[in-house]
């Protein structure tokens, strides 16, 4: 009987996923860690035997530089986007039914187009040549020799664009869900704005924006399609290093190596979110947390 | 309490920016002059060369034939999986949801660097099939997350009621289950469908000569710079988008009039 909770079911609608996933994603994820200990052969193969080498030219003094910008890179996207999702957020769960429907449409649906032609759409409007460069030109905002495209901001722009939605939603989802009484009894009480909305409002929306955190920071972290088109030389990100070093040096020990560190830096906010997670849920409700 | 007007406005503000490099993008694929600073006057002539760019269609091609594969495929690993999550709580299924979870938040590019080189060791010779066996194991993580929000409000008494009128267990599941079930695997199969023709860092890794896909065509003429066409290219994009979208919202709206 399917619907009895037999054993032999539960195996059955199980294994078809569970094994696909660990064989296209567990086994994978390993290799790249083995591959990390390996030589390269001159074929742009892996070679055999293992080594420590590829491990140790880590610590050339490029790399370092490179991960401490993605790193900062991936906390200040982060930010903005996290900054400028609660006040939309808030918004959108203010607002009428109907009017919180046309703005979730509006919100979303350029993101329902190829992310490469709005990666593209950036590198036209901040092009030299381009409309927007030309418009602060003349309104006197910005020297001619300024230069829009191809620097560390043109990246930080695109990126805030790209992950802005996936700030928004879990935060428009968590307001939606908060007691906006809890505002007016903290007022009537003497709260002040600012005191009513650190202490009150963020941490009724906390959930939202922990999902809004990791939604953002880790893809941000493995970024390299947009450091790759409107970031300069100076821009690169561990994701392009990665790229690079598979499709242009052919030295897929050294990309392994990359990969596996940025896994690493992964799983770290990761854990430590799960983690936090667990042991907030054991204290009682945000409600007498903040009185 | 007063109403700020802060959160009104930064979400107009928002909205304008999301549109505005779109919009520029729409105007200047009609434009004749190449360089998108000034105006040369409307054309058309960027769509007409865009006819006849056959790369462009082949890899058009190839997107639909892998998006069409790895959307069957994962909707039913998908469901099975939401199935197994929903339906089962065990030590099993908690190792199966954190696998299932994983692909979710994992950056593209180490998906796409871990299958380049599972292909590399086990001499699978890079092209369609790659492609396909990436896209469906990225799209399973998120046809069975789809699953599992619908059968959070999932009646399973209807399903024993079922039984208790004589169904077996396959007639309850095709007759019952699956139907009760088709919008959820629809939903599914459609964000699947989606990010399988948008995917571009994984196909990227693990594609060969010959399985050139739209992005990774649109990749490399923004790489090697014609500019025009990719404009008048993107527009047919969004249009296509704009139409699907209008249409599954129109779908969607008469099916819950039903």
């Amino acid at each position: 009987m399917a619907f009895r909770k037999s054993k032999i079911v539960e195996c059955a609608v199980t294994a078809p996923s569970f094994f696909w996933l660990t064989l296209l994603f567990v086994i994978p994820t390993i290799i790249v860690f083995a591959i990390a200990f390996k030589p390269a052969d001159p074929y742009g193969g892996v070679g055999g035997g293992w080594t420590l080498h590829t491990i140790l030219t880590l610590s050339n003094p490029n790399y370092p530089a490179i991960i401490w910008r993605t790193i900062w890179i991936s906390i200040i996207t982060t930010l903005f986007c996290v900054v400028l999702g609660i006040p939309t957020g808030y918004c959108l769960a203010r607002v009428s039914a109907r009017w919180r429907h046309i703005l979730l449409v509006l919100i979303v649906v350029p993101f329902w187009t190829s992310f490469l032609v709005r990666v593209f759409a950036w590198k036209v409007l901040l092009h030299p040549d381009g409309f927007l460069k030309r418009m602060l030109v003349a309104l006197d905002v910005l020297r001619p020799d300024s230069l829009l495209l191809y620097n560390d901001n043109a990246v930080l722009l695109v990126m805030v664009y790209t992950y802005l939605p996936f700030a928004i939603l879990p935060i428009y989802a968590a307001t939606e869900k908060f007691d906006f009484h809890l505002i007016e009894a903290a007022r009537d009480l003497g709260a002040t704005r600012f005191q009513t909305l650190f202490k009150v409002f963020l941490p009724g929306i906390q959930r939202g924006l922990i999902t809004a955190f990791l939604v953002v920071f880790i893809p941000a972290l493995g970024s390299y399609v947009i450091p790759d088109i409107v970031g300069g030389l100076s821009s690169e990100m561990i994701g392009n290093k990665i790229a690079q070093r598979t499709f242009v040096d052919r030295h897929l020990p050294h990309a392994s190596a990359l990969s596996a560190l940025l896994t690493l830096a992964v799983l770290v906010p990761l854990i430590a979110i799960f983690g936090m997670q667990k042991r907030k849920s054991k204290e009682p409700p945000t409600l007498i947390e903040t009185a | 309490m007063r109403h700020s007007r802060i959160p009104l406005f930064t979400t107009l503000a928002i909205i304008f920016v999301f549109y505005l490099p779109i919009m520029v993008l729409v105007v200047n694929s009609f434009n004749d002059s190449r360089f998108g600073g000034n105006w040369g006057g409307f054309t058309l002539k960027w769509y007409a060369r865009l006819l006849e760019e056959q790369q462009i269609w082949e890899a058009v091609w190839n997107t639909l034939l892998i998006a069409v594969g790895a959307t069957l495929v994962s909707m039913v690993l998908g469901t099975a999986a939401g199935f197994a999550l929903h339906r089962f709580q065990s030590r099993l299924q908690r190792l199966h949801f954190a696998l299932i979870y994983t692909p979710l938040v994992i950056p593209d590019i180490l998906m796409g660097m871990s299958l380049l080189l599972l292909f590399v060791a086990l001499n699978v010779e890079l092209g369609l099939m790659t492609i396909f066996l990436a896209h469906v194991t990225f799209c399973i993580s998120y046809v069975a997350m789809v699953i599992l929000a619908r059968f959070q409000d999932f009646d399973f008494s209807v399903i024993e009621a079922a039984q208790d009128l004589g169904a077996n267990w396959w007639g309850a599941t095709w007759r019952v289950l699956l139907p009760l079930l088709a919008p959820g695997i629809a939903a599914g199969g459609l964000l699947a469908f989606t990010l399988s023709l948008d995917d571009f860092v994984i196909s990227f890794f693990v594609a060969g000569p010959g399985s050139t896909t739209l992005p990774i065509r649109i990749y490399s003429m923004i790489k090697h710079g014609y500019p025009p066409l990719i404009n008048a290219l993107s527009t047919i994009l969004l249009l296509v988008t704009f139409a699907a979208v209008t249409l599954s919202q129109h779908l969607s709206r008469s099916y819950q009039k039903k």
